[in-house]
């Protein structure tokens, strides 16, 4: 026989942000609880809304199942003396197991022989297990943070107010912080009222009578069933960003959207202030026309019914009405000041106590960029936009509004930039230097945002591993992998005649001329090595196989329009020439005998057949032309590496000749190591793409 | 509703749930959390119930009288119960209806906000109360205090009656509220607005200011050192209130900021312990009031 299991803890409204996961590890620990029960069930469904966390665990055993447990005992030798008598020992052993010696089994275990009891176990009645392990379950739910309340000492999410607790129609009885569970469940804070459950399965129901929609997805659907049908009777276009829907969804237990409007004349502020302010103050939905320009309205949803909306929004209006004033006052005020003035201002704030003020971050910023510029052999213009970006990127920082809407970081930059008579492009390169900003946003369309994105992101990295801040596991409080997963992705996209160690050490010297490092130059640069060789491997992982990665990887990575060009090239020859396999395996056998050579020089007078001196002719001009495609970048790389390995399989029909007719292994010492140098050569070569003997041939 | 039954009905409301209705203490402070009443009262095992409006200036919002929203000195009713009543959420809403607020007609949310005093060492866990988008009220159970684990909890209530006022009253702006029939709220504070905007930002004189900080700071150091809590604590509202007017008058740098900020916190600490210490040497009289009761 089975039951329905209910169990809904009422809260104070619990912060949006942390509902989908409470709901979440409700349900899970619901179903660990069960199954370490070894009570059976159908499944488990999890609900939650600001005031409350429930789940219905659907056809619960009203019984565990029986089960018999086999428990180790002492060795026989230990437990029967040689006339078969019970010891001791094995006597204590059956009254601690609760059986009768006669009853003990035998069993070997490696070698030796021991003594066995077996206990039956009557499956419990479910309703003895469920008190306490209810209580259990709820005292072992974790939070990000938890807090106390009244007089006691336990810690949650919010203060507990009620709980029902139901096993099919009977009330499972506990206690915690002297709330008893009950079946009455409230509804709705103010459309709703107290509602007695008769039995679990009616708890979804009974909800729905007193204006709680507990099922989250039915919840999301009808808010975007609402916005849509908003939109399409206004003819607007409601942009949905997902987070905001996600803290909405759990702001409300009855949703009803409604609009609202603004005036105007505010649109003369920049629209992402506009729309930063409407999401981030007051979680409204920003209003866009077919071209994506705002419109003067916006969309909310009420945590209630269809009544009264005009009232509701003439107030959002008026609250909306104060933060826009404010926001235009800030926007005004900050274009009052010179960006001269707000530098001034950087020099106050503290970057990191170890790395300097924001001040010294910004020079640093622009040595670092000027000496890229100049790697890159950049002409006049370019480089003079790429300083001048870099001595005012980070002003905005200081301004009242960023101060106000820290997201808007670059975007107001570039607007007062621009506003100040900047030029167009140092504005742009302005807003430009921190992208990516996420995972997926495009990277600096311009070079000179690129370069200077470039060296803020290297001068965070380089100036943390510096002074021992290295991101482990979940700790990344300064955003190091999302920035180095930038740099690379910028040297990927910009196809950057840049690698990786050129540009860690332009950043290196300039963090050592300020004496911020506390580790050598040397350390720095191999915990570096470490840190961005995953960030490649992440990178090219998103399109090669993984063994594929793996042999570019090995033959370097600081290049990245050329590791992942030698990728693309592989993994196409891999997947789609026919003959590849045995190209590799060639190439796999060159390399097993190479790391045998002791020599280096090949000396073609010792060659005793036409073979080796096909071989070596065949390396000779492949190894000539590596100098000139050595990436004519004209072509681009991916051509270059094509080529590349083109050639490099062009030796598989030498290579193959040379074993089939040469004794590697020949008596003479001399001629044996000419040959063993002759492959050390052509496997250096090789070894230049790829490690091809990682490879793997299902 | 005019601005002062207002306040009255608050009184009423929060008197009839056993608050005593204190007065308005007479030191500069920042927020109604500052009051003895509530930062001291706070700490112990000592149960307390107490309803107050707190004058509180923050010098940096100053705006000359001309905004229709910020204030140099703004107005907040306060409520204190340790340790927090199961139904409070229930109370508080029923003083809502008690000022003519009807949730049936507007959106009233509990949206997260977590409160932090970090002069104070102050920190607790809540929310904003939205009235149709409109922050009307922070609501906050206190976790820390003093740097000190609360316990039992107690919880605060703090109303932002400017902003309430506005909505109930449907004003635009602050200074057209009805105070009393005939007198609107600008007509109470609309100079003191203006002359206190002046001299915060345009007329301090910081020198002195940098002099009167650490002399308070000195003081509040020596009567803490006697355990004279009540004085001690004056001189450390003394500081907090000197430091924002420096910081509004841009003569605190964002590095000097957080040595000032500490300055102050290791006052308040000290103070903080000093009472727990005093009402312990005092038994803890509170607790026998309630049990004899």
């Amino acid at each position: 026989m089975a039951k329905d299991l209910l169990l809904e803890i009422g809260l104070e409204e619990v912060p949006a942000r942390f509902l989908r996961a409470a709901m979440n590890q409700l349900r899970e620990k619901t179903e660990k609880w069960l199954d370490a029960s070894r009570l059976s069930y159908d499944k488990v469904e999890a609900y939650a809304t600001p005031r409350r966390l429930a789940v219905l665990a659907r056809g619960v055993a009203e019984k565990q199942d029986d089960v018999n447990e086999e428990v180790k005992g002492p060795s026989r030798k230990i437990a029967q003396d040689a006339n078969g008598d019970w010891s001791k020992a094995a006597l204590g052993f059956a009254r601690s197991q609760g059986v009768e010696a006669s009853d003990f089994t035998f069993k070997e275990l490696g070698g030796v022989e021991y003594i066995y009891a077996t206990k039956s176990l009557n499956g419990q009645e479910a309703s003895a297990l469920l008190p306490e392990g209810l209580k259990s379950m709820i005292s072992s739910l974790t939070f990000p943070k938890n807090m106390r309340w009244g007089t006691y000492d336990f810690r949650f999410i919010r203060p507990i107010r009620w709980m029902v607790a139901l096993f099919g129609e009977e009330i499972v009885p506990f206690e915690i912080t002297d709330v008893a569970t009950n079946r009455v469940s409230r509804g709705h804070r103010f459309l709703g009222s107290e509602t007695s459950i008769s039995q679990a399965s009616d708890y979804v129901e009974a909800l729905r009578g007193q204006h709680v929609l507990v099922d989250v997805e039915e919840r999301e659907a009808l808010i975007l069933k609402q916005i849509r049908d908003l939109a399409e009777q206004k003819k607007w276009n409601i942009a949905i960003k997902e987070d905001l829907l996600e803290e909405v969804l759990f702001l409300v237990e009855t949703p009803t959207a409604l609009f609202g409007t603004f005036e105007e004349s505010f649109l003369n502020i920049p629209q992402e202030v506009l729309i930063t302010s409407m999401r981030e103050h007051q979680r409204y939905f920003p209003v866009l026309d077919a071209e994506g320009k705002l419109l003067p309205f916006f969309v909310t949803v009420r945590n209630g019914d269809a009544k009264s909306l005009d009232v509701i929004a003439k107030g959002n209006e008026k609250v909306l009405r104060a933060r826009l004033s404010d926001a235009k006052f800030f926007y005004e005020e900050d274009q009052k000041v010179a960006i001269q003035d707000f530098l001034a201002k950087l020099e106050s704030v503290v970057f990191h106590e170890d790395l300097g003020s924001t001040g010294d971050k910004v020079r640093r910023i622009r040595q670092t960029a000027d000496s890229i510029a100049s790697q890159l052999k950049l002409d006049s213009e370019a480089s003079q936009n790429i300083s001048r970006t870099a001595d005012i990127c980070k002003f905005d920082l200081v301004t009242q509004m960023v101060y106000e809407f820290p997201e808007l970081q670059g975007v107001m930059g570039e607007d007062y930039a621009r506003k100040a008579g900047e030029k167009e492009e140092v504005a742009r390169a302005v807003f430009e230097h921190y992208q990516p900003r996420f995972a997926g946003e495009s990277v600096p369309a311009s070079i000179a945002g690129s370069v200077v994105s470039l060296a803020d992101k290297t001068d965070a990295i380089v100036g943390f591993f510096g002074i021992g801040i290295v991101p482990t596991g979940s700790q990344d409080p300064y955003a190091l992998r999302r920035q180095a997963a930038g740099i690379v992705q910028i040297l990927l996209d910009h196809d950057l005649d840049l690698t990786l160690e050129q540009l860690f050490d332009l950043s290196i010297a300039v963090h050592e001329q300020a004496g911020n490092l506390k580790r050598t130059a040397d350390e720095v640069r191999k915990v570096l090595r470490d840190f961005f060789e995953l960030r490649v491997k992440k990178l090219l992982s998103d399109n090669l196989r993984y063994d594929v990665v793996d042999a570019v990887i090995a033959a370097g990575f600081g290049d990245i329009p050329a590791i992942v060009a030698r990728g693309s090239a592989l993994m196409n020859a891999v997947q789609n020439e026919e003959d590849f396999k045995t190209t590799v395996e060639s190439f796999t056998r060159t390399s097993n005998l190479a790391a045998k050579a002791q020599e280096r020089e090949v000396k073609p007078e010792l060659f005793e057949d036409e073979a080796e001196r096909e071989l070596f002719e065949s390396w000779k001009l492949l190894h000539g032309q590596r100098e000139t495609w050595a990436y004519a970048e004209e072509e681009g790389a991916m051509t270059a590496a094509a080529a590349e390995l083109t050639a490099l399989s062009g030796l598989k029909q030498p290579i193959t000749t040379f074993f089939d007719r040469v004794m590697v292994m020949a008596e003479d010492e001399k001629v044996r190591a000419n040959r063993l140098a002759l492959l050390a050569a052509v496997d250096g070569d090789l070894k230049q793409f790829a490690d091809f003997g990682k490879l793997v041939w299902q | 509703m005019n601005f002062q039954s207002m306040i009255l009905t608050l009184q009423q409301f929060w008197a009839e749930q056993g608050c005593i209705n204190a007065q308005p203490y007479d030191t500069e402070k920042g927020a109604g959390t500052m009051n003895p009443m509530t930062y001291l009262r706070s700490l112990g095992p000592e149960p307390w119930k107490v309803a107050y409006v707190e004058p509180s200036r923050r010098p940096s919002d100053g705006r000359y009288g001309e905004n229709p929203n910020r204030l140099y000195q703004h107005h907040q009713f306060q409520v204190i119960i340790k340790p927090s009543p199961d139904n409070i959420q229930e109370l508080y809403l029923d003083s809502l209806k008690a000022l003519g607020v009807d949730p049936l007609i507007h959106d009233i949310r509990f949206v997260e906000d977590n409160w932090e005093n970090p002069t104070l060492g102050c920190a607790g866990l809540g929310w904003e109360v939205w009235l149709d988008g409109m922050e009307i009220t922070q609501f906050t159970y206190f976790q820390q205090v003093g740097g000190m684990e609360t316990n039992p909890v107690a919880v605060e209530i703090t109303y932002g009656m400017e902003r309430l006022a506005s909505y109930i009253q449907d004003k635009e702006n602050v200074f057209d509220l009805e105070y009393v029939e005939g007198m609107t709220y600008g007509d109470v504070y609309r100079q003191a607005e203006y002359e206190h905007s002046k001299y915060t930002f345009e007329l301090s004189d910081a020198q002195m200011l940098f002099t009167l900080f650490n002399m308070y700071e000195q003081e509040a150091g020596r009567a803490a050192n006697e355990n004279l809590v009540f004085p001690a604590y004056d001189y450390v509202l003394k500081c907090s209130h000197t430091f924002n007017l420096l910081d509004a008058r841009g003569a605190i740098s964002v590095t000097e900021r957080t040595g000032y900020i500490t300055r102050v916190r290791n006052l308040a600490r000290k103070v903080a312990a000093a009472y727990v210490e005093e009402r312990e040497k005092l038994g803890f009289p509170l607790i026998k009031k309630e049990v004899e009761a």
